[in-house]
């Protein structure tokens, strides 16, 4: 189908942006990479009065090192420049990881990181990452700029704490702490269809090998990403055997998540998917952190 | 009625200018108003990968792009593999997948070459499994896809001996 009849307006500076939706409030839609919003248009799912297209915005779209050894990323960073970044790949190898799931190639390249974040789809990759990783989202809008963690930027289903006037123009990757280790993992019908079930995983040692911290994040199984808190505390302070890990997968999978069943996958199945990707990324993260890759 | 946007694309090294209305999609474009018509639209909404065009150098699915974002870009579509569109011409991707039987009724393939074209510049010796994945956006309700493999197979040898 068609895209019904819209007012377009492109801008070449974020101020510029942030005036146009000011100005036009719940009517304004941003346009970022249009991977997820022109589809739904298309279906005349989504019928925004105006479109505020970010795509003529050079100064969202970069990767360069915090000043904290960190990554900031701009919002309207293509998918495939930061699945082909070598400071990515160094800083932040979980994302690196991640970005080829996400997708086909032709998605990535023209959509966008912001955008798959903003846009907050509960089956997609990055949300689930963001979260893993504790990264931090600059948000602005024409009354100033604030902070969102990404433990509190997700908040329910298509739905994140934007506020109607704001545009995510930054996300910020925080550095791999020293003795860490990461992981991903999903299973998909098909390469770049939507995970059935997806995990991400962060491990941070002590000097005995004990784990300090410890991240679990699954993604399709709920209405965002869902944390495995109960797993988590059960591994924390423990030393990470596999039996540890085996223990903390039967209870991420069985107690932590409450995941849907449709034609794709039943609740059984995708709970069984949930205790061997954790189990999976646990270990491949636990190794990582002790080699030190 | 909407604004209508003047806007100049350069498709296949030719500039064409037009006027549009803002939701006009891309693929319908190149299509209705240019009449490249090689370039086809199958599901409408990113899926199928058969409306994949070059995009300043880079596959993407002109479906879900509006034309007045491709304003001041550069596109290649299928009809830029053979310029003078002769049978003799062919492309050696498209030489490649008449060979290797990779079309049957062909609906698919403008898509597939294009998504291909920019695979084989990157990855000039692909092996299997990285072909497809690199296919795995182009949907083929035909071949069940293996005949596409040899022919990208097949493509990259010919490649590599021309170049």
């Amino acid at each position: 189908m068609k895209p019904p009849p819209f007012q377009y307006f492109a801008p070449t500076t974020i101020d510029e942006a942030l005036a146009l939706i000011a100005e036009h409030g719940y009517d304004a839609k941003v346009l970022a990479g249009g991977q997820s919003l022109i589809p739904t248009m298309n279906f005349r799912l989504a019928q925004p009065g105006v479109l505020v297209d970010l795509n003529n915005i050079p100064e969202l779209a970069y990767i360069s090192l915090d000043d904290n050894g960190g990554v900031s990323i701009g919002a309207m960073t293509r998918q495939r420049e930061v699945e082909r970044s070598e400071i990515i790949a160094e800083r932040v190898p979980l994302v690196h990881e991640t970005m080829p799931f996400i997708a086909h190639p032709q998605i990535r390249n023209r959509g966008t990181f912001g955008g798959s974040l903003a846009h907050a789809d509960p089956a997609a990759e990055l949300p689930a990452v963001a979260t893993a990783l504790n990264a931090q989202f600059r948000v602005r809008s024409q009354s100033g700029e604030r902070w969102i963690p990404a433990n509190d930027f997700f908040v329910d289903l298509f739905a994140t704490a934007l506020e109607p006037e704001e545009v995510l123009v930054e996300v910020v990757l925080p550095e791999m702490l020293p003795r860490s280790g990461y992981a991903f993992e999903e299973v998909a019908r098909r390469h770049g269809d939507y995970a059935l079930v997806g995990a991400a995983a962060t491990v941070t040692l002590d000097q005995s090998n004990r784990c300090e911290q410890v991240r679990l994040i699954y993604f399709s199984v709920g209405n965002g990403p869902v944390e495995a808190h109960q797993a988590e505390a059960m591994l924390k302070g423990q030393e990470l055997t596999s039996e540890a890990i085996q223990a903390a997968a039967e209870t991420a999978a069985s107690t932590d998540i409450d995941p849907p069943g449709d034609i794709h996958a039943s609740i059984a199945y995708r709970r069984h998917l949930a205790k061997v990707l954790a189990k999976r990324v646990l270990e491949k993260a636990t190794t990582r952190a002790i080699s030190g890759d | 009625m909407t604004d209508l946007f003047s806007i100049t694309i350069t498709i296949n090294g030719t500039p064409y200018e037009s006027e549009v209305e803002p939701r006009m999609l891309l693929s319908d474009f190149i299509r209705h108003e240019i009449g490249l018509t090689g370039t086809h639209v199958g599901c409408e909404h990113g899926v199928c990968g058969a409306c994949t065009v070059l995009f300043d150098g880079q596959p993407v699915r002109s479906c879900i792009m509006f034309a007045v974002q491709a304003n001041g870009h550069e596109l290649m579509t299928v009809e830029g593999l053979t310029p003078d569109a002769s049978e003799e011409n062919l492309h050696p991707l498209q030489a490649s997948f008449r060979e290797a039987h990779g079309l049957q009724c062909g609906f698919c393939t403008a898509g597939f070459l294009m998504t291909i074209l920019a695979f084989l510049e990157e990855n000039t010796n692909p092996n299997e499994q990285e072909i497809r994945e690199a296919i795995s956006g182009n949907l083929c309700r035909c071949t069940g896809y293996q005949h596409i493999v040899d022919a990208v197979k097949l493509a990259a040898e010919k490649m590599a001996a021309e170049s």
